[in-house]
Order: C-alpha cells, then sequence, then structure tokens
C-alpha cells in the first residue's frame, strides 16, 4: 500500500484474525438490512391506494380523526370540556398543528409544545386529516407553495411587518419570548414557511389571528421571506449568543471579560519580588 | 544603594536640566506600589477607558447624530430601501460598509461593559478592605462619581446607534423623565425638544456622550488617580507593615511592567471579545419607530437592576388635586439607585460617626475582620443582585420555562428578605473566619503527622502557621467604640443622651465588638500534649 503507510503485511495479518470472519458476516448482515430499509416500499398496500387518489381523502381523514383526536376534539370535531371545536378553523390549522407535532397534544399543560411528529402523522395522513376538518365548515386553507416561497418575497418590506406585528412576543429574530402564566411565544426557527404562513392565518393558541385582510398574502410572504433570511443569515460580529440581546452580552462580558482579567490580575501579582 | 537606576537617573538628568523638574521624576518614579492581586482590579476600568475614548474617536469619524429620515441603500441587504433615521443608517454604515468598523463597534461596547464591570469590582474591594477611611473618603466619592457618571454615559452611547433596543430603553427615560411630580412632563419636553421622540434627543445625547462626560470623567479620574499617588495606595496587613510605610515594589521598573502588562490583558480580552463574540448587533434589532417593541428588550447589564426595580414594582398609581403620580415608575427609577449610590457615598461618613474612628488607615481591613460591615457591603450585593437577576426575567422565564408572574412574585419578596438572609449568613461566615484564624494563630496548623500516645491515644501534630500568614492575621485590627462608660453618679456620657446619641451608642457597640480576639498560644490547661513536637527539625513545638 504504497503512500498510505499501511503495508500489505498488517493487512494480511488483520485478515487472518480470529474475529475476522465474525466482522465480515456483521458488515454483510448490516449491508443487507441497510439497504433493505432503504429501498423497502415503507408503507401498507393502503397507502399507496391513496397516494394513486384512489381512496378519498375526507373519509381516510375522518377515521384517521376518530383514532387519533376525537378522544379530545369529539367524535364529530364538536368539541368537549378538554378541548374546543374544530368546525371552521380549516386545513391550514390542522396541518399546523399536526405537522409541528403539537398536537396530538401529550398533555394539558399551559401551551402545547413543538415535538417531533406522531408516527401516523405523515404528510399524507396529515393532509388527509386537514381535508376532514376543512370539509366540516371551511376555514383557512393550506397555502400553496408558491405563496410561502421566501425567494419570492420582499425581505426588507416584511422586516417592517415583522417588527410592527411579530417582534413583541416573538423577538427581533425570532428567537422566541416568554408570555404570561407559563405560555411562551415559540422560537420561529424550527417553523417551515407553511407553518409560519398558518401560525399567521390560524392564530394557534395564544397567537393573534392574522388574516387576509390585515396582512394581504403577498405580505405574509414577504414576512416569511425576511424572518428565513435573517435566521439562516451568519452572524457576522462572531457567536450571536443566542441573539437575544444585552442579557447574554452581560453575562460574557462577567463570566468570560472580568473573570479572565480578574485570573490575569492573580497571575500578574502572584510571583513575589525577593527581598534586595 | 538608593541611588535611581541609570534609566532614571538619565530620564531625570535630562527634564532637569531643561524644565527642572528632574527631582520630581526622580522621586515619583521610585514610587512604591503594594502588590496585591485585588490592586489591580481598578485598572481593568482604566484600561478599558482608554480603549474607549480610542474607539469612540474611531467611531465619530463615520457616524452622524442626526434623525433626519433617510432611505438605507447600503449593504445589508434585509434593510434595503426601509426608511429609518441618518444616525441608524451611518451606524450600519459603520458596521457594513466601513473597514473595520464592525470590529471597532464590537470593541468600543464590550469595553463599555468591562469598563463598568471594572468600576464595580474595584469598587467592591474597596468597600470591603475599608479603603476608603480616613483620608482617602474625598477619593471615594469621585469613586461613586465616576461610577454615576458610567451610568449615564452608558445610557447615552445605548441610545445613539437609533436602533430598535436603544429606542426602548429612551421610551424608559422617557417615562422615567415624565413620572417626575410637578415638572415631569417640561422635563421630557426639554430633553427631547418638544414631544417624544422629537428631532433633537441623538444630536443632544451625541454631545453628552461625546464631549461632556468623557471630559468630566477625564478630569474626575486623572483627580482619583493624582490622590491615590499623593496619598499612597493602601496595603494589605502583613510582616513590617504599618500605618506609616508602604511594603511593596517600586514604579520603575517592576510596576510599571506589571501595570503594562495588564493594560495588554485588558485590551486582548477585550479585543477577543470583539472579534468571537457579536455584541448589539443593531441590524437585527431594525429602526426605531415608537410604535414597535420587541420582546426580550434590556439594557445593557449595568442598567439591569432599574430595569428589575421596574419589572417587580406593582402597578401604583395616584391621582393628587388632578396630578398623577406614577409611583410604579418613579419608585423603582429613584429609590434603589438613591439606596445604592447615596448608601455608598455616605458609608465612609455613617463608620465614623457609628465608630467615632477619626485616624488615618494605611492597612487594608480583611474582610473577615469587620463582620458588620462585610454583612452590609454583602446584603447591598444581595438586594443589587435580585433587581439584577430579575431585570432578565422574561429570558429566564422563557429558556428556563417559568412562569413569568411567579418570578415577578418571588422578586417582591426576595428584595427584602434575601438582604436579610446575606446578612446574618454573611456576619456568621466572617466570624466563623475569625475563628479560624486565631485557631491558627494559638493551634497552629494541621501537619498531617499523626502520633499515638503513650497511653494509646491519638493526635494530629500542629505546626506554627507560616510567618507571613501569622503576620497577615495578626494584621487585624480593632475597631474602635463611642466611650460609653457611665461616670460615677451613672450619667451616660454627653453624647449618649438622646434617643438618637443611645442608637448610636447601640450601634457602635455592636459594629466595634470584638467577638473572636486573637490570642497567641494558648493557655488552656491540659493540651499541652496535643502539641508534642516531632523531632527536632523544623517542626516546633507549640505551647
Amino acid at each position: 500500500m504504497i503512500g498510505t503507510g499501511i503495508s500489505v503485511n498488517s493487512i494480511t495479518a488483520r485478515r487472518r484474525h480470529p474475529l475476522a470472519r465474525v466482522a465480515v458476516v456483521a458488515l454483510a448482515l448490516g449491508l443487507l438490512g441497510g439497504g433493505y430499509a432503504l429501498t423497502a416500499p415503507n408503507g401498507s398496500t393502503a397507502d399507496a391506494a391513496i397516494a394513486s387518489g384512489k381512496a378519498d381523502d375526507v373519509a381516510q381523514g375522518k377515521s384517521l380523526f376518530v383514532a387519533h383526536c376525537a378522544s379530545c376534539h369529539g367524535l364529530n370535531a364538536e368539541g368537549t370540556k378538554k378541548a374546543p371545536t374544530l368546525i371552521g378553523v380549516g386545513a391550514a390549522a390542522v396541518n399546523f398543528q399536526v405537522s409541528s407535532g403539537r398536537m396530538p397534544a401529550a398533555d394539558a399543560g399551559p401551551q402545547a409544545p413543538r415535538k417531533p411528529r406522531a408516527e401516523w402523522a405523515t404528510d399524507q395522513a396529515v393532509d388527509q386529516l386537514a381535508a376532514y376538518v376543512q370539509s366540516l365548515g371551511g376555514g383557512p386553507t393550506v397555502p400553496s407553495a408558491e405563496q410561502v416561497d421566501p425567494a419570492k418575497g420582499d425581505p426588507a418590506k416584511g422586516g417592517e411587518l415583522f417588527r410592527a406585528n411579530c417582534i413583541q412576543c416573538h423577538n427581533f429574530v425570532g428567537a422566541g419570548g416568554a408570555l404570561t402564566y407559563g405560555k411562551y411565544a415559540p422560537p420561529l426557527n424550527p417553523a417551515t414557511p407553511t407553518q409560519i404562513y398558518e401560525a399567521m392565518a390560524t392564530g394557534p393558541q395564544a397567537m393573534p389571528v392574522f388574516n387576509d385582510s390585515t396582512i394581504t398574502p403577498e405580505q405574509k410572504r414577504d414576512m416569511i421571506a425576511y424572518i428565513t433570511h435573517v435566521r439562516s443569515q451568519v452572524d457576522p460580529g462572531g457567536s450571536g449568543l443566542g441573539r437575544i440581546g444585552p442579557v447574554t452580552e452581560g453575562l460574557v462580558a462577567w463570566v468570560v471579560g472580568l473573570s479572565l482579567l480578574i485570573l490575569a490580575s492573580i497571575w500578574i501579582t502572584a510571583k513575589k519580588r525577593r527581598a534586595a | 544603594m538608593n541611588a535611581p537606576p541609570k534609566a532614571i537617573a538619565g530620564a531625570s538628568t535630562f527634564v532637569d536640566d531643561r524644565i527642572g523638574a528632574g527631582n520630581f521624576l526622580k522621586r515619583n518614579l521610585r514610587k512604591i506600589f503594594p502588590d496585591h492581586w485585588s490592586f489591580l482590579l481598578g485598572e481593568i476600568a482604566l484600561y478599558s477607558f482608554v480603549i474607549l475614548l480610542l474607539t469612540g474617536t474611531f467611531l465619530t469619524f463615520w457616524f452622524k447624530p442626526g434623525m433626519a429620515e433617510v432611505t438605507y441603500t447600503g449593504n445589508y441587504a434585509p434593510l434595503y430601501g426601509v426608511k429609518m433615521s441618518e444616525a441608524y443608517a451611518s451606524a450600519l454604515n459603520i458596521s457594513f460598509d466601513v473597514r473595520g468598523g464592525l470590529l471597532m463597534r464590537q470593541i468600543h461596547h464590550w469595553a463599555a461593559l468591562l469598563f463598568v464591570g471594572g468600576m464595580t469590582v474595584h469598587m467592591l474591594r474597596i468597600f470591603f478592605t475599608g479603603a476608603y477611611r480616613k483620608p482617602r473618603e474625598l477619593n471615594w466619592i469621585i469613586g461613586i462619581l465616576l461610577l454615576s457618571l458610567a451610568l449615564l454615559e452608558g445610557l447615552t452611547g445605548y441610545s445613539l446607534p437609533d436602533d430598535l433596543l436603544s429606542g426602548a430603553g429612551l421610551r424608559i427615560t422617557q417615562g422615567v423623565a415624565q413620572s417626575i411630580p410637578i415638572v415631569g412632563t417640561y422635563v421630557s419636553f426639554f430633553l427631547f425638544g418638544g414631544e417624544y421622540p422629537g428631532h433633537d434627543v441623538i444630536s443632544r445625547f451625541y454631545s453628552i456622550h461625546i464631549l461632556l462626560i468623557p471630559g468630566i470623567l477625564l478630569a474626575l479620574v486623572s483627580a482619583h488617580m493624582i490622590l491615590m499617588w499623593v496619598q499612597k495606595h493602601t496595603q494589605m496587613p502583613g510582616k513590617n507593615r504599618t500605618d506609616k510605610n508602604v511594603v511593596g515594589a517600586p514604579f520603575y521598573p517592576a510596576f510599571m511592567i506589571k501595570s503594562g502588562a495588564f493594560f495588554l490583558f485588558t485590551f486582548g480580552v477585550i479585543a477577543l471579545l470583539g472579534t468571537f463574540a457579536q455584541i448589539n448587533p443593531i441590524w437585527l434589532f431594525g429602526p426605531y419607530t415608537p410604535a414597535d417593541i420587541s420582546a426580550g428588550s434590556q439594557p445593557d447589564w449595568y442598567m439591569g437592576f432599574l430595569e428589575g426595580a421596574l419589572r417587580l414594582m406593582p402597578s401604583w398609581e395616584i391621582n393628587f388635586l388632578d396630578h398623577t403620580v406614577t409611583f410604579s415608575v418613579l419608585i423603582p427609577a429613584l429609590v434603589p439607585l438613591g439606596l445604592v449610590m447615596t448608601g455608598l457615598a455616605l458609608y465612609p461618613f455613617l463608620e465614623q460617626w457609628v465608630t467615632g474612628d477619626r485616624r488615618e488607615h494605611h492597612i487594608a481591613d480583611r474582610p473577615r475582620n469587620n463582620p458588620h460591615r462585610t454583612a452590609i457591603g454583602i446584603s447591598g450585593m444581595t438586594f443589587y443582585g435580585i433587581l439584577w437577576l430579575l431585570g432578565a426575567n422574561d429570558e429566564l422565564s422563557a429558556n428556563f420555562h417559568l412562569d413569568l408572574y411567579s418570578t415577578t412574585w418571588f422578586g417582591r419578596f426576595a428584595i427584602f428578605i434575601g438582604p436579610a438572609i446575606a446578612y446574618w449568613i454573611t456576619y456568621r461566615m466572617c466570624i466563623g473566619l475569625q475563628r479560624k484564624d486565631a485557631e491558627v494563630l494559638s493551634h497552629g496548623v494541621e501537619s498531617g503527622v499523626i502520633k499515638r500516645m503513650p497511653n494509646g491515644q491519638y493526635i494530629e501534630v500542629h505546626t506554627p502557621p507560616a510567618e507571613d500568614i501569622a503576620e497577615h492575621i495578626r494584621g487585624k485590627q480593632e475597631i474602635p467604640m463611642l466611650e460609653s462608660a457611665e461616670d460615677g453618679e451613672g450619667i451616660p456620657p454627653k453624647g449618649a443622651r438622646s434617643a438618637l446619641g443611645r442608637l448610636r451608642l447601640k450601634m457602635s457597640q455592636a459594629y466595634g465588638t470584638d467577638r473572636v480576639p486573637l490570642t497567641d498560644g494558648h493557655h488552656e490547661e491540659g493540651h499541652e500534649e496535643e502539641h508534642a513536637g516531632v523531632g527536632a527539625g523544623d517542626r516546633k513545638e507549640l505551647h
């Protein structure tokens, strides 16, 4: 093995190692299993049927709803003591809540947090569920890909709207902030452009609704352009320190700056002058 | 032996031949400075100030302190075409279009945080070692003035870029001005040149920030240094150190090198922070409009305790003769600041009044040796610290999942209970440390040698403490007390007859009573055997 620094002899020696056979078998099994997992059709035949449009989305959605949502929202989405009615909330609300993992809710805290999606909540299942809830009483629909395309928005205009409408809760870069009684405005960093649009259109949890007459769809796209631009921006001044403003700056000034200088002063004076 | 080094002799002769100040140089370059790490803390502030002046000058070359509306056409795309003030546009320009501008801005801002931080730790050192005592009370007051001015300097500088965050600070400043009874509205109109935000405040703050306050700071810093030089630096208690001498290294060459190296350290730390840690990213905040406000709007750290006071205060407001008096702003704005600053300024005189001590002090106290002073200091720090912490309660709530209102209620109680608990704990700790000192002197230091006695008992051999440690401990000074002895007919001394006088006497006794007097060696019978020496080496027998 010229140039690699590994001698042929050492490879031969390893090939004859007592554990070599075990290793080869493990590797082969791993490759086979891994390859299968990557290429195998992941889903049942029923999903395939839905994908080709053979099954009715609304009917499928209803069965998903009964299985996963009805225990709190009621069998006909009429609402119970535990959870509000979903008649008229629209497909956008369903898509937002389920695709961000907030629904189904884990427990009754002050606010349902963003979490990994439920296992059954594939994109398709979310669409079906949304179609069912949409069929109950209308409401805001899921925006098209074009409506949320950051490249088509004007970030500067979006920034002005963002500052006027969002930052009092979500912070100036969407890092999130506290609300009362344990509620909070979540950070916007993990939200997809579609979810940002839907949040504005439906006003989930503590958030107010920004409907199309308050903020037009074009303006929403501008805001999405600003939010995604700023959150992907590399901080020009070094570490962004969480981008939450002077609190972390003050912490760094004391914990890093002053501590280092105090250590330096101890070091400088540690060596005593010998008496002449 | 006392001849000055060649470098001083040469230079002073040169100066002497021309302006006749050679003796002055000779004398002062050999000035002795005592050595202790805590004596360098003030230099953090001094050198940060130098860096602030230099970087600040750089920033003035490009900053335009105007509030006229312009349309941004610079390099930062997400603000392109946005209308903003000249000040904000030029600050963005410094950040994105001036070579080295962002670095200078960041160094300036970090240096500002460390300037006030350095002053704070320096002041705490002076307080806890009693270095403010006669004859240094005036220098102490200059220090308090410097700190107050630094806060004002910080406030005006924070407002200059006219970004959304600085505007939030400006709005609170205006709210405080308006809350002053009777004259509030006039003060606000005068400051802002009309209705808030007006068109004048940035240029006014600019003059204050770059000319007025730095000028006063520079003058006061000079006075501070000259007084320190003339009165000589205090020293820690130790061998051969008295109130009449200074033990240490001469200014040239030893102290000069140490001090110079410390400047480089300060500069290095600030430059590293300016390079690797982003501070005050004004482009993310956007331009200021009075209608917008961001979550997590906070002042720089040194204003955090005022922010906390504002957040803790219940919304008290009364209507008096058709005038609204807003206690919910007036009290948090004035009371904590007043308590802290006035308390600090008056402390040397209050202490003198209580102890009746009119002597000069050049040996610093170890904090444990004046337990009440130390407890008062820690108690004040707790008061400040709780306000400071709760100035960030929204970030605490958002990042640590606490209920926002619970933090407020916690603070409302902690602000009264916390300092009291801190006082008690600190006092007990000081007494404990004094007992430890007394034990070291009388009993020696544990040697780690276990010895078995003929009767089967095991003892640990103690050795006497090292000489420098023993001398350091013996440097403890008694705290004077007022004369309290009643005369033959049971009449208390003149000063102690009024209610105030009685209180003063009581405080004096509490403050000055030495609960753990030091005794060299100890004389209890029956313990002799514990100190049996081991061999005739360097471990001496101790009684």
